[in-house]
């Protein structure tokens, strides 16, 4: 009879959380994951597979985890994701692979995630790099980008035998993955395991290098055969409220570049500043909203009061990170919008106006539509508000590609192929979908790069 | 890593610094700017790109030495190199022929002039140059800007050189007497401020060139943003330039006043650290 529970994954004590940036899910050892595996039913139809968007054999590699062959385990995901140490840490797997697990039946899925995880940290502890390339060159492709789609294309088309070169804007390369997330759920070493493993795969990174700006595409595709564009949805929204230049607001993507990127918590070792004071909003339900409350704690905010328009079961983020900001201390406003920042006379942010919502009929994406109910205005006192509202596409190429069509948000129209208007153009991730997720930005991009692949050489 | 060409004092806690970036130096125009960081602690700031020679591969450009980074910069050697060089970014000025034009610097946004009225010139306008600054010895960039301008005028705080008093009230007068078709303006936030707000009642077309806290510069972080006709815009993609009559000038002098006690304590660190 198997268990019905999941092996609990060990975490770090909260003390040390909120006193470090130290990674807080420690994964399982070695007896934590065979014991884990134990629990897969190995079922035939494998439902767990046909919901991860690479396809991996989830019951294979588990079946080689039991018998300790992590190699082997370790190879088995490997053939369809380079990036597992990434993927099985920040995938929101219970709307994925764990989603449809048989075990659900009886409690909880199998924990497909952290079993991932191990075998990514077990690559990174024995250095394990497939570096087989085909020796002759295909052709040259520029990617335009260096997130998930970026560095998944790059892997791909590498192996089909492609020279490839990296343009990333930048002074890093990672995407959201460097100045987004923060290092306490991806840590900085994993990252850099695997852009050191793209690098040595042979593919030229340029950092500092902003296409639209300093080549246009017209310009790469004189250069290269196909141009991916692989550049996100980094452009943050604002909520188009009074108030929102007031000093001590921040959008997400600013704070976690200071942070993230910059390194501002260090200032002034480093030399970014940023200015936080003892209560923050966060506005938002996301992914985002939560690394930003949890680095806030972090940073020694004493009060971080998540501002959100629906209610728990509607909020877009990971499961696990709404319950790891929980037990960090992290408040919740439900069914709260803020409709008003207001200032001192120093032009500082101290209140927000927020109004209470209700949940109406679904909308059309199927989650219930809030709708303020009148009269029930409050104010909130705060020291800074970050606004986490999502990102959209930033427009800096298509405004000097005016032959790219985009849709009317702006992102990039493709074909089912991830072909654009463009002949020998092509795109994948968030700039197509708007901001998604890491997994589903590496599926595009893997079938993107056999698109190209197949339209220069006819091959699969 | 980008290699320093020179580096020279102007004029006091002014320098002017030529960079090798080629790739830069090819796509340059007038207006634009690059994103640089120093070291490996560095923070990203802004400059103007004030020259730039694709034959050599280099750009110009000109600071003020008033926090860190640009004191940073401002001990980077001939020879020695930089992190991070970003850019041609931001939106070009948009040159054409409007007839006459006067361009009003100050301070150090004198260099930030140059590129400009160089191209207006050359577009076949009729160029009025007016710069200012607090004292003779802070005039930056005079011969070149004296060049490409069919006139020039002079202002000082203190008197030492040409009209004493402040730039703006160059163009008051001016405006009295003439009706320029545009007016271009680049400078300290309140200059650019009181410009704007003595060519409304004219009607004259506006420009300005602004200069809020950036970080990333390209349109990713929203550190930028500024009140244009009420509405919150990007200045590093959606200008540096914008229409001078709808900009919100204190919200944008505000948001500059963020980070002053960070940026003195950053400051007195570094003054320490040199001296030791
Ligand atoms: C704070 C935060 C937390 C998240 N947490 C999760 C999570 O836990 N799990 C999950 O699955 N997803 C998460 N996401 C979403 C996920 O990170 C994105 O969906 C994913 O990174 C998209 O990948 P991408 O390669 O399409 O784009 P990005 O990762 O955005 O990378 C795009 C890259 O292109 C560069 N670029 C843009 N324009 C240009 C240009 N003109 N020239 C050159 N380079 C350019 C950018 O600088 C960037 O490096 C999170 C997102 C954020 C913001
Ligand atoms: C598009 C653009 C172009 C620019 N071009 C030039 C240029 O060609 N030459 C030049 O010298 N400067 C230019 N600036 C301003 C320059 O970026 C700042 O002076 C610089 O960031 C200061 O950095 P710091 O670390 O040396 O000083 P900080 O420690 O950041 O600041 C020191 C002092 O400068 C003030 N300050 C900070 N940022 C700015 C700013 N953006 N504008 C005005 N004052 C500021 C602070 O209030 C403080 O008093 C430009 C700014 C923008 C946005
Ligand atoms: S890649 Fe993501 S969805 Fe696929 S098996 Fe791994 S954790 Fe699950
Ligand atoms: S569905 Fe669950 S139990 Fe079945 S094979 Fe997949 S992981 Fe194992
Ligand atoms: S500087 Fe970041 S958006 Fe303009």
């Amino acid at each position: 009879m198997v268990s019905r529970r999941s092996v609990p994954v060990r975490k770090l004590s909260l003390d040390k959380r909120l006193k470090t940036f130290e990674e807080v899910v420690l994964g399982y050892t070695e007896s934590e994951a065979l014991e884990e595996a134990k629990r897969c039913l190995k079922c035939k139809l494998e439902p767990c597979s046909k919901a991860c968007p690479l396809n991996i054999d989830i019951a294979k590699f588990v079946e080689y985890i039991k018998e300790r062959r992590f190699k082997k385990a370790l190879e088995v995901i490997l053939e369809k994701n380079p990036f597992p140490a990434i993927t099985g840490r920040v995938c929101p797997q219970e709307v994925l692979c764990q989603r449809d697990c048989t075990l659900r039946k009886l409690g909880d899925p199998l924990a497909i995630g952290k079993l991932e995880r191990f075998l990514g940290d077990y690559q990174i502890e024995n250095n394990i790099m497939d570096l087989k390339v085909p020796e002759k060159v295909k052709g040259k492709v520029a990617i335009v980008g260096s997130g998930p789609a970026g560095l998944m294309g790059a892997v791909e088309l590498r192996k089909l035998g492609y020279e490839v070169t990296i343009f990333e804007a930048l002074h890093e390369a990672g995407g959201v993955m460097v100045y987004g997330i923060p290092e306490f759920r991806l840590p900085r070493r994993v990252l850099r395991f695997y852009i050191n493993y793209v690098k040595k795969l042979g593919v030229n990174i340029v950092l500092d290098s902003v296409i639209g700006k300093i080549f246009t595409i017209e310009e790469l595709l004189r250069d290269y055969d196909a141009v991916l564009l692989a550049t996100g949805a980094g452009t943050p929204k604002f909520l188009n409220i009074p108030g929102e230049e007031l000093n001590g607001v921040y959008s997400a993507n600013e704070f976690l570049i200071r942070i993230n990127l910059m390194k501002a918590y260090k200032f002034p070792y480093y030399d970014t500043p940023i200015k936080l004071g003892k209560r923050i909003a966060v506005v938002g339900g996301g992914n985002t909203a939560m690394d930003v409350s949890r680095i806030a704690l972090r940073l020694g905010v004493e009060e971080v009061i998540v501002l959100y328009r629906r209610t728990e079961a509607e909020m877009p983020a990971r499961r696990e990170e709404v319950e790891n900001a929980k037990e960090e201390g992290v408040k919740f406003m439900l069914l709260t919008q803020p409709i008003a920042l207001i200032g001192d006379e120093n032009g500082w942010v101290r209140k927000v106006k927020c109004i209470k919502m209700k949940l109406g009929k679904p909308d059309a994406s199927g989650r219930r539509r809030p709708i303020p109910i009148p009269g029930s205005e409050f104010d909130v006192e705060v020291d800074n508000v970050v606004i986490a509202i999502g990102a959209e596409v930033n427009k800096l190429i298509q405004r000097t590609t005016p032959d790219l069509k985009v849709d009317r948000k702006g992102h990039v129209i493709v074909d089912e192929y991830g072909r654009t208007s463009i002949e020998r153009v092509y795109a994948a991730g968030d700039v197509v979908t708007g901001a998604a997720t890491v997994i589903e930005a590496l599926a595009a991009a893997k079938k993107v790069a056999h698109t190209i692949h197949r339209d220069l050489h006819g091959g699969d | 890593m980008f290699k320093i060409l020179s580096n020279h004092i102007i004029a006091p806690e002014i320098r002017k610094i030529e960079i090798y970036a080629p790739e830069i130096a090819k796509r340059a125009k007038a207006g634009q700017f690059v994103v640089i960081r120093v070291d490996e602690r560095g923070e990203r700031i802004p400059l103007t790109l004030v020259d730039w020679n694709p034959n050599k591969g280099s750009i110009t450009l000109v600071f003020q030495e008033v926090g860190v980074t640009t004191k940073k910069l401002g001990r980077v050697k001939k020879g020695k190199y930089i992190l991070d060089v970003i850019g041609p970014l931001g939106n070009p000025t948009e040159v054409k022929n409007y007839g006459t034009i006067v361009g009003v610097g100050g301070g150090v946004g004198n260099a930030c002039l140059l590129p400009v009225m160089r191209e207006f010139k050359r577009a076949g306008n009729y160029t009025v140059s007016m710069i200012g600054a607090r004292t003779s010895e802070l005039l930056i960039l005079e011969d070149e800007l004296s060049e490409v301008s069919d006139e020039l005028y002079i202002a000082t705080d203190d008197g030492s050189r040409g009209y004493k008093g402040f730039v703006t009230d160059l163009l008051k007068r001016f405006l009295e007497r003439r009706r320029p078709d545009l007016v271009y303006a680049v400078g300290p936030t309140i200059m650019m401020k009181v410009v704007s707000s003595i060519t409304k009642p004219y009607g004259v077309k506006t420009i300005v060139s602004l200069n809020p806290i950036m970080v990333d510069g390209t349109g990713m972080c929203g550190a930028c943003r500024v009140i244009v006709g009420g509405k919150l815009r990007f200045a590093c993609i959606d200008g540096p330039e914008f229409d001078g009559h709808q900009v919100n000038f204190d919200a944008l002098m505000n948001r500059l006043r963020m980070y002053k006690e960070e940026e003195e304590l950053a400051l007195s660190l570094l003054e320490k650290s040199i001296k030791r």
